[in-house]
């Protein structure tokens, strides 16, 4: 083609400020300056460990699900899976001490069988949704139900209790840490971090972001849109055992109550943070964001007492409408 | 000289710091039949929106019977007898017909509604359009063009006053088109006003009365359409006389090796028993009416589809299970929908560019620094205009959208490169830029495979044409006899093999 007088063409000419890109971290500076004012507590560095601590099963958890959303699918049933995999790991344990003693061993084997379980799962909901041409919602209300009461089951409707043994060993995968920050914040970092190299910088994040929003363009630009759905859904399902390895040795326990909901928290965290429900932009670093959003304001209500705490949900709810609400005037403007 | 029904005057308009209109007039006569002409990115669907309430202007007037109004939009211009219809469809796929035809103006018996007073409407309608769909079926079951039948029918089916049309006839078979325009001719007997957006040319002079061109959101000319040759349009809607719009066949060496031999491919509810070879620095047309199955026959070639029969890539069998294994073979697929599989409209021009050749931007990591200078390149390679390299796709004219999608296609460098409909919706300037790129790339040493409706553009650029009709090859046409009345008599089935039904 000939080149016929080219415009001049500019590298981005101060498109004006990106809500959707830095609203999810204005915000939590809003978060913290009121934390600060209603308690000065509120900056300590254990208060900081603490919330950070509390905040990875969710963000781990997160992380997954913004790949599975930016690809334009949804999985509703990590919960139920974080519950179920913990059954399944605790039963595992508890009978693998009376062969191998309580030590790292077991627990090395009670973290595979974690890993293998999320790893499963994740293929079930994303060969359902391939293969299976269903939609996500529908197979993973499903899987929801079916892991929901595997784990009811398991535990006879009652709790299931890993070996004090093994407990003991075990606890400081939750409660200890490296130079006073504690295990889960490291590895809610490491996988947010990674979680962030694969949806920036790897073809198969630019592969999940144009399948969610374009399947038939992914189609046409012979991307294999199946396999990358698929492993979207691995991928979620692994965060899922991740989350579990540090959530057991917390309470040492299971029960059909377990994660409850936690499949709601993570999408919350997901949208508040930027990333699109309909799939096509997803932003892990708004992710991690609104995942530590979502328990600061429990704390800074429980640190307060002026507002009950039983308010959080309200609050919470508040907070994802508006985040929304805001990337809609953003979206419009451009 | 009679009254406007519907005119603006020193309309402008801008979305965000750019003005898109400087100042543009434009009345609508009753009765009258006004084309609207222009390159896109003109301003014709623009101003067409600002006069039916989609936009409101940034400064100037609209006035309706000489009265300024300013709509708060489609409602009230609607209301006045103002209805637009879109290019892009507006119906709910998942309604039927008849809930299309009547939405946001039911029918009611009492607090219900009455569904057969609609449905009987609606197939009187239907009638008038010579479409007879059953007003029962869903939208989303509709071919393209019965589905543009309905969009008109929902707009006529109202109290219509100034019927505004942009590109009815994009998907239209020529028949449809002629049901079409003595639809429009009637309309305009009871008085209404039609304007009527369109880049063919040879329908503008039959059918339009008056003819306005636009050029770059500027007013250039309004003139009785019988004063004006097609030619003289295409000079005032380009700015500069047109010459050379196809550049001059050099057909490939007639011991030309064949790079693609296809053989009995069948693609199931489209084609049966399809074949043809393409040689090294050929551009071969195929030609056939909308649904005769060449866009299928591409697709089950492709991967796209499932498909069977067989293919030969320079003499070696060839297997294609999905599109990534023919782009592996050096063929690469532009679609013909751009906007629903060609770009992400929402995204920006670099992630665009690369997504089909992303493997070569890094097996795990993509290296964006390449990608950015691949896409400066492309930009000066395909001139694309944009503001900002950061501009997101859907912002681009149709015509840039489309040089970006055939840069899209071009970066897996291709040797064999099927192009479907690849000027459709374009400007003129544009479409002779794809038609000079097309032919380089064939006298380069690569091939082309040219699907396209548009009967000029099949005979000004093809060496060779395959007709299609019914989802079977009746001809493939050389030389001398590449010309229209013999492409048409093989399409229709006057000529040549004959399909299914028909054989004796």
């Amino acid at each position: 083609m000939t080149p016929s007088a080219m415009p001049e063409v500019a590298r981005k000419s101060a498109a004006g400020f990106d809500l959707k890109l830095y609203g999810p971290f204005l915000a939590l500076a809003a978060l913290i300056v009121l934390g600060t004012i209603v308690n000065p507590v509120f900056l300590s560095p254990a208060n900081i460990g603490n919330v950070l601590t509390r905040t990875a099963f969710i963000g781990i958890i997160a992380v997954g699900a913004t790949f599975v959303i930016t690809a334009g699918g949804i999985d509703l049933s990590v919960g139920s899976l974080a519950a179920f995999a913990s059954g399944v790991m605790i039963v595992v344990m508890n009978a693998l001490v009376g062969s191998m003693g309580a030590g790292v061993p077991v627990i090395l084997v009670g973290v595979l069988v974690a890993l293998g379980l999320g790893l499963a799962a994740g293929l079930v909901n994303g060969l359902l949704v391939t293969k299976g041409r269903m939609e996500a919602f529908i197979v993973t209300l499903g899987t929801m139900g079916i892991f929901r009461s595997l784990v009811t089951y398991m535990a006879d409707g009652g709790t299931l209790s890993l070996n004090s043994g093994i407990r003991t060993v075990y606890r400081p995968v939750y409660y200890g840490g490296i130079f006073g920050v504690s295990y889960p914040i490291l590895m809610f970092a490491a996988v947010a971090l990674i979680g962030a190299v694969i949806l920036y910088r790897t073809r198969f994040g630019r592969y999940c972001a144009a399948i969610g929003s374009s399947e038939d363009v992914a189609r046409y630009s012979a991307i294999n849109v199946d396999r990358v759905k698929l492993m979207a859904f691995v991928l979620q399902g692994i965060c899922v055992a991740l989350a579990v390895v540090i959530y057991v040795p917390r309470l040492g326990s299971a029960s059909a109550t377990t994660g409850l909901l936690w499949e709601l928290e993570a999408i919350a965290a997901v949208i508040i943070g930027g990333t699109m429900l309909k799939g096509g932009y997803g932003r892990i670093w708004g992710t991690v964001v609104g995942a530590v959003m979502l328990t600061l304001i429990d704390n800074i209500l429980n640190l307060t007492g002026a507002i009950s705490v039983y308010l959080n949900g309200t609050i919470q709810g508040v907070i994802i409408i508006v985040a929304v609400l805001l990337q809609r005037g953003a979206a419009a403007r451009r | 000289m009679a009254e406007p029904i519907l005119s603006a005057s020193g309309v402008t308009k801008c979305f965000g710091p750019v003005e898109v209109l400087h100042g543009v007039d434009f009345a609508v006569l009753r009765g009258e039949v006004h084309a609207l002409v222009g390159e896109n990115g003109a301003g014709k669907s623009t101003l067409m929106k600002i006069l039916s309430g989609f936009h409101p202007p940034t400064s100037g007037t609209v006035r309706v019977d000489g009265r300024p109004v300013a709509f708060a939009g489609i409602g009230p211009a609607e209301a006045l007898g103002i209805v637009l219809i879109h290019q892009e469809f507006n119906l709910a796929e998942h309604l039927t017909v008849e809930e299309n035809i009547f939405l946001g103006r039911e029918l009611r018996r009492g607090p219900f509604l009455d569904k057969r007073a609609m449905r009987e409407r609606s197939r009187a309608v239907l009638a008038e359009l010579e479409c007879p769909v059953d007003p029962d079926r869903r939208v989303r079951d509709l071919a393209v063009s019965e589905r543009q039948m309905v969009e008109i029918a929902k707009a006529v089916s109202r109290d219509v006053r100034v019927l505004i049309m942009d590109e009815p006839t994009a998907v239209l078979t020529g028949a449809e088109t002629a049901v079409l325009f003595r639809l429009i001719r009637r309309l305009q007997g009871q008085g209404v006003a039609v304007v009527y957006i369109s880049h063919k040319l040879d329908e503008v002079t039959a059918i339009s009365d008056r003819v306005t061109v636009l050029r770059d959101g500027h007013h250039v000319a309004t003139q009785p359409t019988a004063a004006l040759t097609q030619d003289a349009i295409a000079q005032l809607m380009v700015g500069r006389a047109i010459s050379d719009m196809f550049p001059p066949k050099e057909p490939p060496p007639a011991d030309a090796p064949v790079v693609l031999e296809a053989q009995g491919i069948a693609v199931p509810g489209w084609v049966r028993d399809a074949g043809f070879d393409l040689r090294r620095g050929e551009i071969l047309g195929f030609a056939g009416l909308v649904g005769a199955g060449r866009t299928e026959l591409m697709e089950g070639l492709l991967g796209l589809r499932r498909a069977s029969g067989t293919l030969r890539r320079d003499g070696r069998p060839l297997r294609v299970r999905s599109l990534d294994d023919a782009v592996e073979a050096g063929i690469a697929y532009l679609t013909e929908d751009r906007k629903g599989k060609g770009l992400l409209v929402a995204k920006r021009l670099q992630p665009n560019l690369t997504l089909l050749a992303l493997e070569r931007y890094g097996r795990v990591f993509v290296d964006e620094k390449r990608e950015a200078e691949a896409l400066e390149h492309a930009v000066g390679e395909f001139d694309i205009r944009v503001r900002s390299l950061d501009a997101l796709v859907g912002s681009l004219s149709g015509g840039n959208q489309q040089k970006l999608l055939l840069a899209k296609t071009m970066q897996v460098e291709p040797t064999i490169l099927i192009v479907d409909e690849p000027t459709r919706g374009i400007d003129i300037g544009t479409k002779s830029q794809i038609y000079h790129f097309l032919h380089d790339f064939a006298r380069r040493g690569g091939s082309v495979i040219l699907i396209s409706s548009e009967m000029p553009e099949i005979i000004g650029l093809s060496h060779r044409v395959v007709v299609m009709r019914s989802g079977v090859v009746t001809g493939i046409l050389e030389g001398d006899s590449v010309q229209e009345g013999e492409i048409v008599r093989y399409a229709t089935g006057l000529k040549g093999r004959a399909t299914q039904g028909e054989a004796a």
